[in-house]
């Protein structure tokens, strides 16, 4: 049985807790609201970007001209990863969700005889997959000193991904992140980016029918400028979806823990306050017994 | 007074400008171009320059653009580029450091066609600088 002191002690100490993870749970809201709107405002980038190469496609109409980081390798013997994990951790399942999705993605490519290469954006997805698949991980891009994500950054992880594809490092990209459906609920997702695939061209987008396009230069060369953007477009918008996703599974996160040292202070409170009480009732006893034996 | 069309510029930031206007001047790869109603469906690069916006309202608008891409139809004018600015936000530095990393560009390419494109690509940039400077 504890002592009065060491309950006093505890409950200090777990309402402290409990002041840390408040203020992180209100600084994780603050922050959600940013990454939010930072989503949203790069909606329309990618939205445009998708039917304009729907409309670029057409116009080639899949013919030989198509570059190789649409059409791809024709192959499918390596396979890229891009895991994207959030920097830091405190936010519930949600790195370990993307980590174990690519875990098993790996076990499953591995088991296929494939040959399989990861880059790591994020330091908590490089911790876990650094575990099982050290030697496969050919590096980590690191985002930690990045206040607010801009599109530079992605773009630089696109980069050196084209990069390797045109020195013919690998068949098959597919990206890592979670999705970022609302506060409470971030579904961890996998896209292949290269090879794009082609959009099939939404028959409504298309307005004033088929409209005889100029294009200027030739659509394949606007294509082969086209299609590394888009890929970066499309890390980006992960990345975003992201900063998003691990917000909100921190402020969840941090509402459970605060939740959590709330019961236990009312617990502790309880049983602090019944000791005490049992004490109180001893002395009385002490003194009455003390007095009905003179 | 000519007919207003809707035209938008989006960074993938952010959406920049999304309104009825009279006239755009794009800084198309193949030579400037001025937008107005009614344009006939085209579809260009653009290279870094000033974009010029006439708004419904008269006022002159100018963004400084590094390369993307434009969506022309009838109905409007759609500006997809990878970074925009407006010309009073325009930030020296980082346009001189833009400019130093074409020049290491120029000095790092490998083949003959880099070359040459980093090359261009440069002295679009420092065209860009003189047209801006003394606004």
């Amino acid at each position: 049985m504890p002592s009065l002191k060491d309950l006093r002690n505890r409950i200090a100490s777990v309402k402290a807790t409990q002041k840390i993870t408040k203020a992180m749970q209100m600084v994780a809201a603050a922050k959600l609201r940013r990454a939010q709107e930072a989503a949203e405002a790069a909606r329309p980038y990618s939205e445009r970007m998708g039917a304009v190469l729907a409309n670029i496609t057409q116009a080639i109409g899949g013919g030989g001209e198509a570059p190789a980081l649409m059409t791809g390798t024709g192959k499918d013997d390596v396979h890229l990863l891009v895991v994207c994990t959030a920097e830091r951790g405190l936010c519930g399942g949600f790195n370990s969700q993307i980590a174990r999705l690519a875990r098993d993605h790996i076990r499953k490519l591995l088991a296929d005889g494939k040959q399989v290469k990861i880059i790591c954006v994020g330091k908590k997805g490089f911790d876990i997959l650094r575990r099982d698949y050290a030697a496969l991980i050919l590096e980590r891009v690191d985002l930690r000193e990045v206040k607010t994500l801009g599109f530079v950054n992605a773009d630089a992880i696109a980069k050196k991904v084209i990069q390797l594809f045109n020195e013919g490092g690998f068949d098959i990209c597919t990206l890592f992140y979670s999705q970022f459906k609302s506060v409470i609920s971030q579904i961890p997702t996998t896209q292949q980016i290269i090879p794009a695939g082609v959009p099939s061209a939404p028959a409504e987008a298309t307005d004033g029918g088929s409209a005889v396009y100029e294009y200027e230069p030739e659509p394949g060369e606007i294509l082969s400028d086209l299609i590394p953007r888009n890929i970066s477009v499309q890390v980006f918008r992960a990345l975003l979806e992201n900063a998003a996703g691990e917000m909100g599974a921190k402020m969840s996160a941090m509402d459970n823990a605060t939740r959590n040292a709330g019961d236990m202070i009312n617990k502790l409170s309880i049983t602090y306050n019944r000791q005490r009480q049992a004490q109180i009732t001893k002395e009385l006893i002490e003194i009455i017994s003390g007095a009905e034996a003179l | 007074m000519p007919e207003a069309f809707k035209f938008e510029l989006v960074s993938p930031e952010r959406l920049l400008v999304s309104e009825q206007v009279e006239s755009v001047v794009i800084p198309g790869a193949e030579g400037e171009m001025t937008v107005m109603a009614h344009h006939a469906p085209v579809m260009t690069t653009i290279k870094p320059g000033v974009v010029t916006v006439k708004t419904a309202a008269g006022k002159e608008e100018r963004y400084v653009v590094f390369g993307g891409f434009a969506d022309i139809v009838p109905a409007g004018c759609t500006l997809l580029a990878e970074s925009a600015v407006h010309v009073a936000d325009i930030d020296r530095a980082d346009l001189a450091r833009r400019i130093q990393e074409a020049r290491e560009d120029v000095a790092d390419a490998k083949d003959d066609q880099t070359r040459s494109k980093a090359k261009q690509f440069l002295s679009q940039l420092t065209t860009l600088e003189g047209a801006i400077l003394p606004a």
